[in-house]
């Protein structure tokens, strides 16, 4: 905002070298020739690493999240006999400056064999293995995973669904799609990686949601100790799930600097970012729902197909796990089965994006709406017909999930209040009697934030130093959520002492404990859930070390905004500074069970799952003359718990809301039938502006969590169920041409096929 | 390859720096003037990140080339504030309003509101829409953005934003065609 914000970019360290890399042009083929010579001579370029020289350097690769026995696709640092999406590293130049690196780059000479890729399109034509080739050719099979495994003996169906569909008064059968749309951070990815082998320390300053990841990915890589390795963040520009694990141009960079013994530095330009910076989306639902006369659910058959393109991340990058677990989300839905595959493509690999299993909320929303049309039932009662209600909590979902606190209901009612969804059928009618196509959308979901393994574990430690003021340090990697605000927030209150007291620390190894980082809507939960037991824990020490000074019993005392005084004597105050001094250095008093300093950590050991639920409603508008849309209302109610921070917690909702604006109406990567990327700048792949959204209309139901806080998840939701909402109001808006409208993204050119009649 | 001696004013001080003729006027900045300030997105002159003021109009310094700028007078977000520690009034308005999350954005849409309330002091809400339209935010969804725009302009004017012209006025955004 002022300019003093240090971004990686903005790390300056002296000789380093700046990295380019060579791409492949080509979706598959064979390199027949590689020639690096007039590059590597090229004035200013230290090297030119291929393959051969980086490649036998990497001693293992995966991510903490899905562990080293989670099945990854064979990944490789540099592309060695073949490639295998366009996009892929084939070589790396280390030169003075990025301009001398890019002009080295025109000098390599590269040849490639075509072969013909393997390319889905999104559109329910999936090609897998015995058609073409297989991407893959070390795995026998373009199958990435597939849900239930048949080697792990689940139950490969679900009889009594069957016989519901089978006997169902009403069945309903759709498929939707989801094409490929990408995190795309403002800030593109970056790192800068610097090996003393006199030391044995590798120095990495990285753009990332968790510095700690950085140093067990590099540390796995090299076979060095992960204590060899600080890695740090400075302020990161966003990230959205594509800087929670190292990448492959991530690990290229560590394993150069360690190769060469220097200091590296890669900064991603946009062109790089769309094309080679983690992919997203890119998947189908088909659902099979049997309802009884009265509207009510009998039971949903999902199947789920991903395209993970060639290299995801983490493990084989399927997020159909998670969205068998939360597609039930806010129904009661009886009889369940859900089965998904996952299969490699000659694309661009899947990344984290907020909500990565969200496909299961885009395609049940919208098969609430289809179904209650073909009912004759507003969407609004058949949603809150099936809807699970406060009096049925704890309440066990047809996937397993257990809800203890989640009001869908709730927020279904204070959202249908705030579009004024009463009102709006009327509005509707008289804008179609004068032309104007009108459309309402309603979107309902849980949100569920993971706190399994170690994203289930996180700590903050506290440290009032000689002065008395607070650090705290915390393993979370704020790329823009507020985390330094939110929880020194939490501290302040739970230890008594003035906000602007307390500064975090986070994001570097050397100075945070140990942390997955941020990532999966759980920090408030998670992190301000430590923050507040790490900050009882201080305070009672505090209060234990006041009382030698005062000759008083802790629990005579009270500490508010950095004071000690006595209950009921205010006069006698001992402010934390002094508190803080007889802490570290007039300990002589002290019982001998009293250790001294001022210090408290806390690990906080999560639910398994922790729940948020929300509504969403939408009225847009379609100009039958362009098929243009405009977004003219839009309201969120949501039960986060206890917000920490009102603004922060709209923040992220609102972020996500255009994220999910973008994703429908705007953003799309494409790959022509050869797997050639074609919306490579931002002239192509277009983002949301801000005159392209509407002012946000906020409820709040607060319905505190059991954990510790009582604060729920809510990073992720906005961009979760903002597509489903937007997509059910522009087909209530073309309900009178019949639109069936599975596919996104929902530009003019479609939409007027629909108005003209082109298509269905 | 040759190199050009160029001067240029930024934030009221002289600056001179050796440059190649492809060198951009953000990298300059950046790298010859050390003021890291001015972020670069995009790179091909849509995001907005990088926008500065030259001679008093913004414009995205990663479309221009240093040598360009030559005898200009440049304003960078370093040179918007202050100083000691105090905020400029837009500044402080996006603080306020959240209308920033992970900061990357910001130096342009700060530099961006600047140069447009100078021109147009009491816009109205189409008007901040379309102004701020070549700036990219992935973050707040605008919403904290546009507030912060509204809040400049009744601060400096002491009355609302301008009133809406009536809605027929109004057209929808234009909107590219996807491929």
């Amino acid at each position: 905002m002022t300019g003093h914000g240090r971004f990686v970019e903005d790390v300056v360290w002296p000789d380093t070298w700046h990295v380019a890399f060579l791409r492949s042009p080509v979706a598959r083929g064979r390199i027949v020739g590689l020639d690096v010579e007039a590059a590597r001579a090229l004035d200013g370029v230290r090297v030119v690493l291929t393959a051969a020289e980086l490649n036998p350097l990497v001693r293992s690769w995966w991510q903490t999240a899905v562990g080293p026995d989670a099945p990854q696709p064979p990944r490789r640092l540099l592309a060695a006999e073949d490639v295998r999406w366009v996009g892929e590293p084939i070589a790396m130049v280390l030169a003075t400056s990025r301009y001398v690196a890019e002009d080295a780059l025109e000098l390599i000479e590269l040849d490639v064999e075509e072969q013909p890729p393997v390319i889905a399109d999104h559109l329910d034509r999936w090609k897998v293995e015995g058609e073409v080739g297989l991407v893959h050719p070390e795995l026998g099979t373009n199958v990435a995973a597939q849900v239930p495994s048949p080697d792990r003996g689940m139950p490969m169906g679900n009889a009594a669904l069957d016989d519901v569909l089978g006997t169902a008064p009403h069945v309903f059968d759709e498929t939707f799609h989801q094409h490929r749309y990408l995190c795309v951070p403002m800030e593109a990815r970056g790192i800068l990686a610097r090996w003393d082998p006199y030391r044995g320390r590798m120095e990495i300053v990285a753009a990332t949601q968790g510095a700690h990841e950085v140093r067990a990915s590099t540390a796995r890589l090299l076979g060095i100790d992960e204590t060899q390795v600080h890695a740090s963040a400075e302020d990161v520009g966003g990230g959205f799930g594509q800087k929670m694990y190292m990448s492959t141009e991530d690990h290229c960079v560590v394993a150069a600097a360690y190769r060469e013994e220097c200091a590296v530095r890669w900064i991603e330009d946009r062109n790089e970012n769309l094309v080679a910076g983690g992919h997203a989306r890119t998947e189908d639902m088909r659902l099979q729902v049997a309802t009884d006369e009265t509207g009510r659910i009998l039971g949903i058959k999902a199947h789920h197909v991903e395209d993970v393109g060639a290299f995801p991340t983490p493990g084989v990058g399927s997020n159909a796990k998670l969205a068998a677990a939360y597609l039930p989300g806010p129904y009661d839905i009886g009889q369940y089965f859900f089965s998904g595959v996952a299969t490699y493509s000659n694309t661009n690999g899947k990344c984290a994006y907020r909500g990565p299993w969200m496909m299961e909320t885009v395609a049940r929303e919208q098969m609430m709406d289809i179904v209650a049309v073909e009912l004759g039932i507003d969407p609004l009662e058949f949603r809150r017909h099936n809807m699970i209600t406060s009096d049925r909590l704890p309440f066990t979902t047809s996937s397993g999930m257990v809800y203890e606190t989640v009001t869908p209901r709730e927020t279904l009612d204070q959202v249908a209040e705030l579009i004024d969804y009463e009102g709006f059928r009327a509005e509707q009618a008289a804008a179609r009697a004068d032309g104007r196509l009108l459309g309402i959308g309603l979107a309902a979901y849980i949100e569920g934030s993971p706190g399994f393994g170690v994203l289930g574990a996180e700590q903050v430690s506290l440290r009032i130093d000689y002065d008395g003021k607070v650090l705290a340090s915390t393993g979370s990697g704020s790329h823009g959520q507020s985390v330094e605000t939110t929880v020194a927030q939490v501290v302040a209150d739970s230890l008594g002492v003035d906000y602007e007291d307390v500064r975090v620390v986070q994001n570097d190894t050397a100075a945070s404990p140990f942390g997955s980082g941020t990532g999966g809507s759980r920090t408030a939960a998670v992190f301000g859930g430590a923050a507040r037991l790490a900050g009882e824990k201080l305070r009672r020490k505090v209060l234990r070390v006041a009382a030698v000074a005062l000759e008083a019993d802790p629990e005579d005392l009270e500490l508010d905004l950095g004071v000690v005084r006595v209950k009921g004597a205010p006069a006698v105050a001992l402010p934390m500074a002094q508190v803080a001094a007889m802490a570290y250095a007039g300990h002589a008093a002290f019982p001998p069970d009293l250790e001294p300093g001022l210090e408290a950590a806390h690990r906080i050991k999560a639910p398994t799952f922790m729940f948020s639920n929300a509504a969403h409603a939408a009225v847009v508008e379609v100009d039958p003359g362009t098929g243009q849309v405009r977004v003219l209302r839009y309201a969120v109610s949501e039960d986060c718990g206890n917000m920490i921070n009102p603004m922060v917690v709209e923040g992220q909702i609102a972020g996500g809301v255009v994220q999910g604006i973008g994703g429908v109406f705007y953003e799309h990567f494409v790959y022509d039938s050869t797997g050639n990327p074609l919306t490579t700048t931002f002239m192509d792949y277009l983002l949301p502006t801000a005159a392209d959204v509407p002012e946000i209309v906020y409820g709040h139901v607060v319905t505190p969590s059991t954990t510790p806080g009582g604060f729920k998840p809510v990073g992720e939701g906005g961009a979760i169920v903002s597509p489903p909402a937007l997509i059910n109001a522009v087909r209530d808006a073309l309900r009178p041409f019949g639109a069936r409208l599975t596919a996104q993204p929902l530009t003019p050119a479609v939409l007027l096929d629909i108005i003209e009649g082109n298509t269905r | 390859m040759n190199e050009h001696r160029i001067e240029i004013v930024v934030n009221g001080r002289k600056r001179t720096a050796s440059v190649e003729p492809r060198k951009v006027l953000a990298d300059v900045l950046r790298e010859d003037c050390e003021l890291t300030g001015t972020h670069l997105g995009c790179e091909h002159g849509v995001c907005g990140a990088c926008t500065v003021l030259v001679d008093g109009d913004a414009v995205r310094s990663c479309l221009m080339f240093g040598v360009q700028a030559d005898g200009a007078e440049v304003t960078t977000i370093e040179g918007v504030a202050p100083g000691g520690g105090e905020l400029s009034d837009v500044q402080a308005a996006f603080r306020d309003c959240h209308g920033l999350q992970c900061g990357f954005c910001t130096p342009g849409f700060v530099i961006t509101v600047r140069a447009f309330l100078a021109e147009n002091p009491r816009p109205t809400d189409a008007e901040i829409r379309s102004a701020l339209s070549g700036n990219l935010c992935r973050c707040t969804g605008y919403q904290g953005i546009i507030a912060a725009v509204r809040q400049v302009v009744r601060q400096r004017t002491g009355l609302p934003p301008g009133a809406e012209p009536p809605a027929s006025d109004i057209r929808p955004p234009s909107v590219p065609v996807a491929p």
